[in-house]
């Protein structure tokens, strides 16, 4: 670097002040080679790969608004009465940590929105996982080379519920403190070492004085540390082995089909954080939500009807709520019913989840790498599976809530208790059956397409009175009119309109961006083009359209069904 | 269970339901102000037969016939002939299930010596008495019988029951952050932390206080309807039960400052807000990100 110490214009050199200051940097960093691959990284372009951002940037909300919330947070459980805003709970005894919460949400301007901002972006954070998972469950990205990462992944969504769990008791307030007995007893029921286990957290008897600090540490520092670490983790592992992508035309096993960091991707990607940014201060603003000041604060002696957990515990609650009342004794030690319904069944379900993708490569024995997605459908075993988790997963969830349900909708409780036991054994198997019959129709039916032709929707009348409905095939076919098209895991178009049937769509998401006149008139100037060019060649738009009255194509003779 | 007199009461009382709906609501909202209003219309076109049929049987002359007719305004006014015409409404519409003497029939209904005239008031203010018919647990309804009916009613139970009785004075002269800890600690396991109301075990369900009028509450408490327990004069004083009166209608009246309520019931409605409005509206955004390529 010696040689560029000397001062003075000189060829190549920039002349503008930001090309100055950046060769400055440069010039002591050496940043512009890592900085230029960076940003000419080349990502592939699908909506479904933006769920996993959303769960980043919901994560940057939670961060933000939650160092905010730490400036007026105590988390102590000392015991106060309270003097402040709110009326109804004057003169009440409760601790530091609910009165300070108060005090966020009535004192502290604008503390209700950003406390209300950071509980729906915890909503949304272990939400936005959850969809992400099903993403990458659903398409194979999981599979070699990516199993590190769905392990990390898998480890993020328990650490966001446990993190989710502590900031839930935080405030202290009637809701808090139900679910911290709720915790209490899932601990006691831990065989031989519950009781050691729950004093070890509690610190004595319960709730105790300690609880809501150690839950504050794990809340602000210890597991934010470790998501954040791990988020990071899983992102340079996402950037060093680059992300899937969706058969297609040009995609290969070997390359990356998409849009480079910078400038496409780079403003996609801002474009969606300020969308989950807008949508958090939306929800926060908006829709009130954990209102801790109509709870009042926590007493053991106290609980309230429909005391829930935050969504993403409700399973486990569920698992707690229909498990039967068995009092199974093992080896001498009894183990109450609330273990296997709330540790047992979470602990089987997060196992297999995080082991599933070694699972399917040893029953497989499918160890090669791959960089291509694949299509649910075309993976029948795997997206029933994934169907029949779905639903044991959504009947439990339901059981969490099964009281409100009988309220609400006039069911009978204990009805809502015996459908989620006979749902939870009966409803997945049926999901199961029923995915693997839609999986093998959709593959049959592309297969179809493939062979015969796209379905026209015209029915012709052959002189012998037959009544055949036309195909138009999708390449070229033999001489009895099947095509001859390998199937490439990626979509088969099924409707005419998908090859050109129709006159293109006009454009625009919300209104039309284009003038239909123009158009139509550039359709016609191709079609005039593609006439005169390739008028020998096969065609599937122009004079073919059934629509028009001409024949689809050579290849589109009527055919019989039959062949 | 319902005699023939009880189901003539059931037509017109649908019609004059309907009337009430098209007129337009005037002055208060409060639920107090609804009952008057109501009972004045169906005071207006009572059941002539029901209130005839009374009066001829408790045998008072035509000189009788107004003070008899503002006897609900005033129950202590006449309260003999307040009796009878209870016991003739009692015979028409409760005897099948709660028996002749009050005492009560196994299978069917409850005793109803020494619940009072809270209990009379509770019951049938609420429409949940005279029961249409054996289920799980009454459920809330418009009334079937006016207020002069109903007063009628709970003198005759009064007189040969007996048992609490409805309180006078000011209904919510409570301390209320009292009343709050009172909610949370008596109420609020079956109630809800809002008053909004909860499911207990096969099909019964302790009733959202949403509409509950200060009377109503307090009649509650006293006579312990269906499956709440009854909250005696020892166990929460007078002064105590309107402390929760206060809190809970002082609740019910609060705005939410966080925004929408979603029902006050908790976690669950707020689980629902941000997979269906949340993620519905995100996937939305990317699925519009995803045309934009």
């Amino acid at each position: 670097m010696a040689t560029n110490t000397v001062p003075g214009p000189r060829v190549g050199q920039p002349t503008s002040l930001a090309g100055k200051a950046a060769f400055e940097v440069d010039d002591r960093l050496i940043v512009a080679g890592p900085v230029r691959r960076t940003l000419n990284k080349v990502f592939p372009d699908h909506w479904s790969f933006l769920l996993g951002e959303i769960a980043l940037y919901s994560f940057i909300v939670l961060l933000l608004s939650g160092t905010w919330l730490t400036f007026f947070y105590d988390a102590s459980m000392k015991e106060v009465i309270y003097d402040g805003t709110y009326a109804p709970l004057r003169g009440i005894e409760m601790s530091a940590a609910y009165e300070s919460t108060l005090n966020i949400s009535f004192d502290v301007r604008g503390g209700l929105l950003i406390r209300q901002m950071h509980h729906w972006a915890a909503l949304l954070f272990v939400a936005s996982i959850v969809v992400h998972l099903l993403r990458i469950f659903f398409t194979g990205a999981f599979r070699r080379p990516r199993e590190t990462n769905w392990f990390i992944g898998v480890t993020l969504l328990v650490l966001a519920m446990l993190e989710g769990f502590a900031g839930y008791t935080l405030p202290d307030d009637l809701l808090s403190g139900g679910g911290l007995r709720i915790f209490s007893a899932v601990f006691l029921s831990i065989p031989v070492i519950g009781t050691w286990v729950y004093f070890t957290v509690f610190g004595g008897d319960f709730p105790g004085e300690v609880i809501i600090g150690r839950l504050y540490i794990l809340h602000v520092l210890i597991i934010p540390a470790i998501l954040l670490g791990l988020i990071a983790l899983h992102l340079l592992i996402l950037v060093k082995q680059k992300h899937t992508q969706f058969p297609g035309a040009g995609r290969t096993e070997h390359n990356v089909v998409g849009n480079r960091l910078f400038p496409t991707f780079a403003a996609k990607a801002t474009g969606l954080l300020f969308i989950v940014v807008g949508l958090c201060a939306a929800l926060g603003g908006l829709v009130q939500i954990n209102p801790i000041w109509l709870l009042g604060p926590y007493n053991p002696a106290q609980v309230t009807a429909g005391s829930q957990p935050d969504w993403y515990i409700g399973f486990v609650d569920g698992g707690a709520r229909i498990f039967p009342p068995w009092e199974i004794v093992l080896w001498g030690y009894h183990i109450p019913p609330v273990f296997w319904g709330a540790l047992g069944l979470p602990g089987l379900m997060f196992g297999a989840l995080a082991l599933y993708p070694v699972l399917e490569r040893v029953l497989t024995k499918d160890t090669a790498s791959h960089h291509l997605l694949q299509r649910p459908r075309d993976v029948p075993v795997r997206t029933s599976l994934g169907a029949m988790a779905v639903t044991a997963y959504v009947v439990l969830w339901i059981s969490g809530g099964n009281d409100l349900i009988a309220d609400k909708f006039d069911l009978s409780l204990n009805a809502m208790i015996w459908f989620g036991r006979i749902g939870f054994l009966t409803l997945p198997p049926i999901a199961y059956w029923a995915t693997y019959r839609i999986c093998i129709g959709l593959e049959r039916h592309d297969r179809e397409v493939l062979e015969h032709g796209i379905e026209t929707g015209v029915i012709r009348r052959l002189p012998s009175g037959e009544f055949i409905e036309v195909h138009q095939p999708l390449g070229p076919v033999d001489e009895h009119g099947h095509g001859q098209l390998a199937y490439g895991g990626a979509s088969v178009p099924k409707k005419m309109n998908q090859v050109g049937g129709a006159r293109r769509a006009i454009r625009g998401f919300f209104k039309p961006i284009e003038e239909p006149a123009e158009v139509q008139r550039q359709a016609e100037i191709e079609a005039r083009g593609l006439e005169s060019e390739q008028a020998s060649r096969r065609e599937l738009t122009g004079s073919g359209r059934p629509s028009e009255g001409g024949r689809p194509s050579e290849g589109g003779r009527p055919q019989d069904p039959r062949d | 269970m319902s005699t023939p007199n009880a189901s003539s009461v059931a037509p017109p009382e649908g019609g004059r339901r309907g009337l009430f709906r098209r007129r337009p609501a005037v002055g208060t909202p409060a639920a107090a102000a609804r009952d008057r209003r109501r009972s004045k219309q169906r005071r207006r076109l009572a059941n002539v037969a029901g209130l005839m049929a009374a009066l001829v049987l408790t045998g008072v002359g035509y000189s009788a016939l107004a003070p008899g007719a503002s006897a609900a305004d005033d129950p202590t006014g006449n309260p003999s002939n307040a009796v009878e015409a209870g016991r003739e409404l009692y015979t028409r519409s409760c005897i099948t299930c709660h028996g002749s003497n009050l005492e009560g029939i196994p299978g069917r209904g409850p005793s109803l010596i020494g619940v009072g005239e809270a209990a009379v008031y509770f019951q049938v203010h609420t429409g949940r008495m005279p029961l249409v018919r054996q289920e799980a647990q009454a459920p809330e309804r418009p009334p079937i019988f006016s207020e002069e009916e109903i007063d009628q009613l709970m003198a005759y139970i009064q007189e040969n029951g007996g048992g609490p009785t409805l309180p006078s004075g000011d209904l919510r002269a409570g301390d209320l952050a009292e009343g709050g800890e009172l909610f949370r600690l008596n109420c609020a396991q079956c109630h809800n932390f809002a008053g909004e109301g909860g499911a207990l075990s096969s099909g019964k369900r302790a009733p959202s206080l949403r509409e509950a009028s200060d009377m109503v509450i307090y009649s509650a408490m006293l006579s312990g309807p269906e499956n709440m327990p009854v909250f005696g004069d020892n166990q929460l004083s007078p002064d105590e039960k309107r402390s929760i009166i206060n809190y809970v209608q002082t609740l019910k009246a609060q705005a939410d400052p966080g925004g929408a309520g979603i029902g006050r019931v908790g976690p669950v409605a707020e689980g629902l807000v941000i997979w269906v409005v949340g993620i519905g509206a995100l996937l939305f955004g990317i699925f519009w990100m995803g045309t934009k390529a």
